[in-house]
């Protein structure tokens, strides 16, 4: 009975009378979920254009902010050394489409997939040998982005919204409707469609996968520098991103593979609901239950609809 | 020349259904029985044992676990390092409740406990294929991990979380804990994992076997002849799951001598998973290569510098590790998916025909 | 062939019978109000042009598509949708129009595979290997070589299917089916993409499965040489509905079919 009061009806209590950290929370779920949504969001750029899931995705994001932050440390003013990463993200499509999707072109998804495990293991060590294995800091001064916070006081308490936060959510959106234009109206967006949906077929029809791939991994290692940048600047650039970007996956369970405003609201599903479930269950279990909850929330959401809350059912010809 | 079938007639099924139906393949088997058996106890260093041997082997095993689930049934599943760490967890409770009783015993009873929670993690492969279902095997790794460090009573209620391996012995012999000799320790672990390759060898030969690889290559295919798809998948995941179970409580049991929450995290996963990947999937020798080559690469890796005299620090073989085992794997991926086994089968066809081309 | 026991099916008797059987996927519907029958110990065709709905009928029949509306009776019991599980267990057996074979097994495995059903020994027996499981894996080593020699495939058995060339492979999925001891078995296009030679063959081996084994046959097939000659009766689909019903001569001569296959609109 305890138990029961204390899993139903205690939570609900507590939001109602700390409405101000009811509100906090939220705001630190959807920032969460935003950072998400923009890690997915590369994950989705590559599987929509090749059917690949890159899961090197996560470690993208940490070697462009290492990047960044490197050649800012060798003495490089802050916006070149923006520009250099971005050159650096597009020799990485490069040598990627080259060296490792080239040679697996045709191969069944899971070869892709094991191999871009393989891409995030080399990353991790080489860019550990690189940049060395200690968490640095961001040069977010540097780059003109907003310190500080806005303190409201509503709800008959406080609470805190970092200028951080919001640059980064007013950032996103301008990429996610950016890329989302791009796939839908244009040329490039539609032969990337095209080559999502089979290669042999978009060969055939004198699509340039070569191309098509760079273009598209060279668009994902932009995004993960714009989330690097992003989390770099709220935390410190370190390794363990690369574990946290492994939470992208539920969001895209919830949001689809292929959808890019299911991406969006996949994470803020996940990130909202972490936070929230952290906070105000998270204590009953004894803490820490973030570290799971993502992952059991997509599970819930696969057994009740396993192509994902936008994804496309798949009819099995046989 | 040297590796021939010709002249070896087999006049029953019984015979051609060998698993090792080539004479000088079984001789090898014999001498690689043999070389363990007898010849590396005697002529080995404590080094070579404990560091070497005695890890290979239990790798070997939990990459075994794996490939029946990801190799022979194609679920591919993320989370081996906490199907471990339940093994390893379980077998810590049991001995501490039963103390009397033949640790080795209870190392393969832990496996159950393994193969339980294998199968509750495997049910919604009913509904969910492909990626989805590694997301679902990610749930798992993660839970059992918070659980490994968030459970006081799964260590004993010890304020660091560790759990240390108490002093076990069998006919008198102490076989765990700080006093049993490396040599004990190894021969335990030797005839547990080769009793159960042995057993997974059976398996995979006969029905059980054929049943998981249909519905690797079709299982729309395999429902239609008759298979039932969940029961399949759910035995992979209980026979793969007790694998790594056991192959965890002999790697807490009978090598580190203790355990911290970390030590079965995502990173223990990925480990078997090349292993497995790199050795070959759906081979039960490729599970051993893969295990001596990801395990072996590091030990190389950090010894080798010094002998050759290049001043690289630890921290950086360590990375090097990190981008050769990368490399390899996509390397294997593009060269040979099929694996380290895969060429060792084409070089035993060379062999056949040797001294001619083909 | 071995005379019924009491309660079974008679040679002639209706084995299996699809009733007002509607299939639709999303908007399109794939089969609309298709009612006919196959009997036992006979070899039935079913054609139609492409699109027709013949495929999605014999996956209705397998239960890989459950209809929307109608009825399957087999061997007496009307049932409104079938499981894949229970054709198999009943007695039916399939092979495909895209060969689903298991490429990663040897011809060999996938017609032992064909053979799973029939295998009961149990998981712990399954372990050791030697003893009863093996006794049992011999056992249906002999019935599976039997349909080797049968399908002359002897040659290629220990080949890994996904490398055989695609004559072949109808030949081995063949028999996978076979190796099910089937009751029905329903063949989806055997001859496709077969020269004559191998087609002959193919004729051969199905009218020899009929009279051996007597084995009741639905099959598709685009080859009309190859329909009137074999097929005993004929069913002709076309836009999801039966247009004709009935022995080679009378349908080769319907005004609807030679329509149909004109493409003469109606």
């Amino acid at each position: 009975m305890d138990l029961l009061y204390k899993i139903f009806l205690d939570p609900f209590v507590q939001m109602g009378t700390a409405p101000d950290l009811l509100v906090q929370t939220l705001w630190e779920g959807l920032v969460g979920g935003v950072l998400y949504a923009l890690i997915a969001l590369g994950f989705v750029l590559i599987f929509k254009a090749s059917g690949v899931f890159n899961f090197a995705q996560g470690i993208m994001v940490v070697f462009a902010a290492l990047t960044l932050v490197g050649l800012h440390e060798l003495g490089i003013p802050a916006f070149l050394a923006l520009a250099l990463t971005v050159l650096v993200m597009l020799a990485l499509a490069f040598a990627v489409e080259r060296l490792v999707l080239r040679p697996l072109v045709n191969q069944p998804d899971i070869i892709l997939f094991m191999a871009t495990i393989g891409l995030t293991y080399f990353l991790i060590g080489f860019g550990e040998l690189t940049f060395g294995g200690n968490p640095k800091v961001m040069i977010a001064s540097e780059l003109y982005l907003p310190k500080g916070a806005i303190d409201l006081k509503i709800l008959g308490g406080f609470v805190s919204l970092q200028k951080i936060d919001i640059a980064a959510a007013i950032i996103a959106s301008i990429m996610v409707t950016g890329l989302g234009i791009f796939f839908q109206r244009t040329r490039i967006g539609r032969a990337l469609r095209a080559v999502a949906d089979s290669h042999k077929a978009a060969l055939s029809v004198g699509i340039s996968l070569e191309q098509i791939w760079v273009i598209v991994w060279f668009a994902a290692g932009i995004v993960a520098l714009a989330t690097g940048i992003m989390w770099g600047a709220r935390s410190d650039v370190s390794f363990g991103l690369q574990i946290i970007a492994l939470k992208a996956l539920p969001v895209l369970i919830l949001g689809g593979f292929t959808s890019i405003p299911g991406a969006i609201v996949g994470g803020m599903i996940i990130g909202v609901g972490e936070k929230i479930g952290e906070f105000y269950w998270g204590p009953l279990l004894g803490g820490g239950i973030e570290s799971w909850l993502a992952y059991v929330i997509a599970l819930g959401f696969l057994l009740v609809r396993p192509q994902g809350l936008f994804g496309e059912k798949i009819i099995e010809r046989i | 020349m040297l590796y021939r079938e010709s002249g070896q007639y087999k006049t029953s099924y019984a015979a051609d259904m060998a698993v090792f139906p080539i004479l000088l393949d079984r001789i090898g088997i014999a001498v690689i029985l043999a070389v363990a058996f007898v010849l590396i106890p005697l002529a080995g260093n404590d080094f070579l044992i404990n560091a070497v041997m005695i890890p290979f082997l239990i790798f070997s095993l939990a990459a075994i676990g794996l490939n029946l689930l990801t190799g022979y049934t194609g679920l591919l599943s993320l989370g081996t390092g906490g199907f471990m760490g339940v093994g390893a967890y379980a077998c810590y409770k049991l001995t501490a409740a039963f103390p009397g009783v033949n640790i080795l015993f209870l190392v393969i009873a832990s496996g159950a406990f393994s193969a339980a929670v294998g199968v509750v993690f495997g049910l919604p492969s009913l509904r969910i294929k492909g990626f989805y279902l590694a997301v679902a095997t990610l749930a798992a790794q993660f839970f059992l991990q918070w659980c490994f460090s968030r459970v006081p009573w799964l260590f004993n209620y010890s304020v660091s979380g560790a759990i240390e391996v108490p002093l076990r012995t069998v006919f008198g012999v102490p076989v765990t804990g700080p006093t049993a000799t490396a040599t004990t320790r190894y021969f335990a672990v030797l005839c547990i994992v080769v009793a159960m390759t042995w057993i997974a060898s059976n398996l995979v030969h006969g029905r059980i076997g054929r049943m998981w690889m249909s519905v690797r290559d079709m299982d729309i295919a395999a429902e239609l002849i008759g298979i039932r798809l969940l029961r399949t998948k759910l035995t992979a995941f209980a026979v793969s799951s007790f694998y790594c179970g056991v192959a965890g409580a002999l790697l807490v049991f009978l090598w580190y001598g203790g355990a911290e929450p970390d030590v079965f995290d995502i990173n223990q996963s990925f480990q078997v998973l090349f292993m497995v990947v790199i050795g070959g999937l759906g081979s039960l020798i490729g599970s051993f290569m893969g295990a001596a080559l990801i395990f072996v690469l590091p030990i190389v890796m950090r010894s080798l510098p010094p002998l050759l005299g290049l001043p690289i620090t630890a921290a950086t073989a360590e990375h090097l590790t990190f981008m050769i085992v990368g490399a390899l794997i996509v390397l294997f991926l593009v060269v040979e998916p099929a694996g380290l086994a895969r060429l060792w089968q084409i070089g035993k066809q060379k062999l056949r025909v040797w001294p001619f081309p083909y | 062939m071995r005379a019924p026991g009491p309660g079974e099916i008679k040679v002639g008797e209706v084995l299996l019978a699809v009733e007002d059987v509607s299939l639709a996927f999303g908007g399109v519907k794939a089969i609309a109000d298709v009612s006919f029958d196959i009997r036992k110990g006979e070899i039935r065709a079913i054609i139609g042009p492409n699109g027709a709905g013949k495929t999605s009928m014999l996956n209705v029949i397998n239960g890989f598509y459950q209809p929307q509306q109608g009825s399957i009776t087999f061997k007496g019991a009307t049932r409104d949708k079938m499981r894949p599980y229970e054709a198999a267990r009943g007695g039916i057996a399939r092979t495909f129009q895209n060969v689903a074979l298991f490429r990663g097994m040897t011809a060999l495995d996938n017609i032992m595979a064909g053979r799973t059903l029939k295998m009961h020994r149990n998981f712990f027996w399954q372990l050791l290997r030697f003893g009863p499981a093996m006794a049992e894996e011999i056992t249906h080593r002999r019935r599976a070589e039997e349909i080797i020699d049968f399908l002359e495939i002897n040659h290629i058995r220990r080949v890994q299917v996904g490398r055989l060339p695609y004559g072949l492979q109808k030949r081995v999925e063949l028999g996978r089916a076979l190796a099910m001891e089937p009751d029905l078995l329903l063949l989806d296009e055997p001859m496709a993409g077969m020269n004559l030679e191998e087609k002959e063959d193919m004729s051969r081996f199905i009218l020899d499965v009929n009279n051996h084994y007597g084995t009741t046959i639905a099959l598709i097939e685009h080859d009309m040489g190859v329909v009137m000659d074999l097929s005993d009766r004929v069913v002709v689909l076309d836009y999801g509905r039966k247009i004709a019903d009935g022995t080679p001569d009378a349908v080769k001569r319907d005004p609807a079919v030679i329509d149909a296959y004109l493409g003469v609109a109606h």
